[in-house]
């Protein structure tokens, strides 16, 4: 175990260096930098030089060569002023568009995704998980197809549609209106709880779906164990073959299943968000895309996948916690 | 069943000795009914996007301002937008945008993962190594907001839209097809055909592709109904199709959300469609699946051995159990890295 453990950490090292890389290439990609946008706006206005491009590269650092640039991304090398500021010592560089720190930008809104994120699992597990074990055990009689056909639904219906819809009937039924002003929690609970239910409520909806098809398929693969029939033929109540049984068992692979949904998860909040105006990661990376206010969207993207890295690696080592038959070589 | 009476209408069996396609279309209509429905809706999308401009009652941009807004009506099956413009005529021509993304983009998808995954099996070693890290990091990235910084590259577009999700999902993809190539690459006849000198290109094309040829139409066509929401979201947010070219996902977006209050039908009516069509792509392809290779059918549990190892079927179910939310992801990350590519490297 101990062992397994030090190599899954190790192996955080060479992930985190290809997500950065392929970051710092993806956005190199980006045709037209900020150097070409200044120069576009000062010749509507003036004449401009070949030198005048030069002072431009030289202060965002665009002059030197392309691996300077990734070693002062990565922070192993110094930036123009002489001192390391890059992801190994937390800096993401400056916004192009308000000169702040990025790092400070993104973690401003972290909290609001994060929170969405939560709540929408949450949700989507308790109502996945009672709905793909009832199909399971009443397998192909009506209550299977209705949670099937529901699990179908959730998986059909794209949620920057329903949530549109919900905003629109509860609107024009009930008065509602997403509400414009984000509340912390820390300031008003309650507040901020009424902004984040609805939003968590589709979200979570929309992603049970998959979940609710794995727990079925999970479940029945379990109910035809041995070890359930063993259980069944001693005589035990349904409810303790259910419980100790095959939901302890099925409920493991769809551990792994959550944390295969974080990526989607950021994916859906990045609508949800939209949908209802909230200030999270999701609003920052679309102004910021808009604006090509390259470093925000690099910082979003480092910030987002190493978060992935790191729910990856808990869900592993919590794998191996729970579940006692894994075997690390 | 209740709709096998519909489903009977379907079955094409016009063709006098029982071709391989005719016993496909009768397992298909006996067993699946689910299944041909889906068939019938994607057959309907299918047609819908070829012979657009033959059933659209209006020009794709024409506008009618007098009727500006209007409800639905004799005139307008589905009401009129904030240009006069007929929702009806733009949901058609939208069936076709999301036909040629859908398919196009798949397409794509499919070919990059069956050339990764097959190369970074069978050549194994440090190029599978390397190969699978940049996988790992490719999925580590949050799938659509890869995909918006990716557009915001390429300029939007059709044709950029098929080539960022192509490459985005393909690339996810690989892993599927790479733990089928595992699973069959030390079969007799793949060591046949190395024994009798046979080159690399010849043993991947002549060999090992005919025999995953099963997982990759299943991955095929789970990918169908990913791609098309893919595209309907990222043209919601605005990174899709640029108006006025009609996108389902478009068309909720922008100005009509200013309209919806007065005039519902705008966004109710092009998501309808976009969930008909996702649900139809999915069960269909759930049937095929079925039909194709009972051994990658999670639905009654029956895992048993079989030419795929265990890897693939659960990187299959779980494929095919997050295909929603994978739409909106570009893609899902159907199977854990790390523990995965250890496992499957241990099979033989």
């Amino acid at each position: 175990m101990r062992a397994y453990l030090i190599r899954r950490l190790l192996m955080v090292i060479p992930s985190v260096f290809l997500i950065s890389a392929i970051i710092f290439l993806l956005m190199r990609l980006v045709p037209g930098d900020i150097v070409d946008g200044i120069m576009a706006r000062m010749e509507e206005s003036g004449e401009v030089s070949e030198v005048d491009e030069t002072i431009l590269q030289r202060q965002f650092g665009l002059d030197a060569p392309l691996i300077v640039q990734y070693g002062r991304f990565l922070g192993v090398a110094k930036q123009k002023d002489g001192v390391f500021a890059g992801l190994a010592q937390g800096r993401l560089g400056i916004s192009w568009h308000t000169r702040e720190q990025v790092t400070q930008m993104v973690l401003a809104k972290l909290p609001v995704t994060m929170e969405l994120g939560l709540f929408s699992l949450i949700i989507s597990q308790l109502i996945a998980i009672p709905i793909g074990v009832i199909s399971a055990l009443r397998q192909d009689t009506a209550a299977d197809y209705l949670g099937r056909s529901f699990a179908i639904l959730f998986i059909s219906v794209p949620s920057f549609w329903l949530g549109t819809v919900v905003i629109l009937f509860a609107s024009v039924w009930w008065g509602y209106l997403p509400p414009i002003r984000w509340t912390a929690f820390a300031d008003d609970p309650l507040k901020n709880l009424r902004n984040i239910i609805v939003p968590a409520v589709i979200n979570g909806l929309l992603m049970a779906g998959g979940t609710m098809r794995m727990m079925r398929t999970m479940m029945l693969e379990v109910l035809r164990r041995d070890y359930v029939r063993t259980a069944w033929s001693k005589g035990l109540r349904e409810r303790v073959v259910v419980y100790r049984h095959a939901l302890r068992n099925a409920l493991i692979p769809v551990v792994t299943i959550v944390g295969l949904q974080v990526p989607i998860l950021i994916g859906g909040t990045v609508i949800i968000e939209q949908l209802f105006t909230l200030p999270g990661m999701g609003q920052l990376i679309i102004d910021a895309l808009r604006r090509r206010d390259y470093p925000v969207v690099n910082g979003v993207m480092v910030i987002t996948s190493f978060t992935i890295v790191v729910v990856n690696l808990i869900v592993d080592i919590t794998y191996g916690i729970i579940d006692p038959k894994v075997k690390y070589q | 069943m209740a709709d096998r009476g519909i489903a009977g209408a379907d079955a094409p069996t016009q063709t006098k000795q029982p071709s391989k396609f005719t016993t496909f279309c009768k397992r298909l209509v006996t067993e699946h009914p689910l299944g041909t429905v889906g068939a019938l809706i994607t057959l309907v999308l299918l047609l819908t996007g070829i012979f657009a401009d033959y059933l659209a009652p209006f020009g794709m941009n024409e506008t009618a301002m007098q009727y500006r807004l209007a409800l639905p009506n004799e005139r307008y099956l589905l009401g009129a937008d904030e240009l006069g413009r007929d929702v009806f005529t733009r949901i058609i021509y939208g069936a076709r945008i999301s036909l040629i993304v859908g398919l196009g983009a798949t397409i794509l998808s499919t070919a990059i993962s069956v050339l990764i995954g097959m190369v970074s099996a069978y050549l194994g070693g440090p190029v599978d190594t390397v190969t699978q890290r940049f996988v790992d990091a490719w999925m580590s990235i949050p799938g659509l907001i890869i995909l918006m910084v990716m557009v915001t590259i390429v300029e939007p577009g059709i044709v950029s839209i098929i080539v960022v999700l192509g490459i985005s999902t393909g690339i996810e993809g690989s892993r599927i097809i790479r733990s089928a190539v595992i699973a069959i690459k030390e079969d007799a006849y793949v060591s046949a055909a190395t024994a009798i000198g046979g080159s690399t290109s010849t043993i991947l094309l002549r060999h090992i592709l005919p025999n995953i040829l099963a997982p990759t139409i299943v991955l095929f066509s789970l990918r169908v109904p990913g791609a098309i929401l893919a595209e309907a979201g990222l043209s919601f947010l605005g990174f899709g199709i640029p108006p006025p070219y009609p996108s389902w996902g478009g068309m909720l977006s922008g100005d009509t959300r200013w309209h919806m209050y007065a005039a519902p039908h705008l966004v109710i009516w092009p998501g309808v469609a976009l969930a008909i069509v996702v649900y139809g792509t999915n069960m269909f392809g759930d049937a095929l699946r079925d039909i194709l290779d009972p051994r990658l059918r999670g639905g009654a549990g029956r895992f048993g051995g079989g030419k795929l190892n265990k890897s693939t079927r659960q990187r299959l179910a779980q494929l095919n159990g997050s295909v929603a939310a994978g739409g909106l992801n570009g893609g899902t990350a159907p199977a854990d890295a790390a523990k995965t590519s250890t496992s499957a490297r241990g099979q033989p």
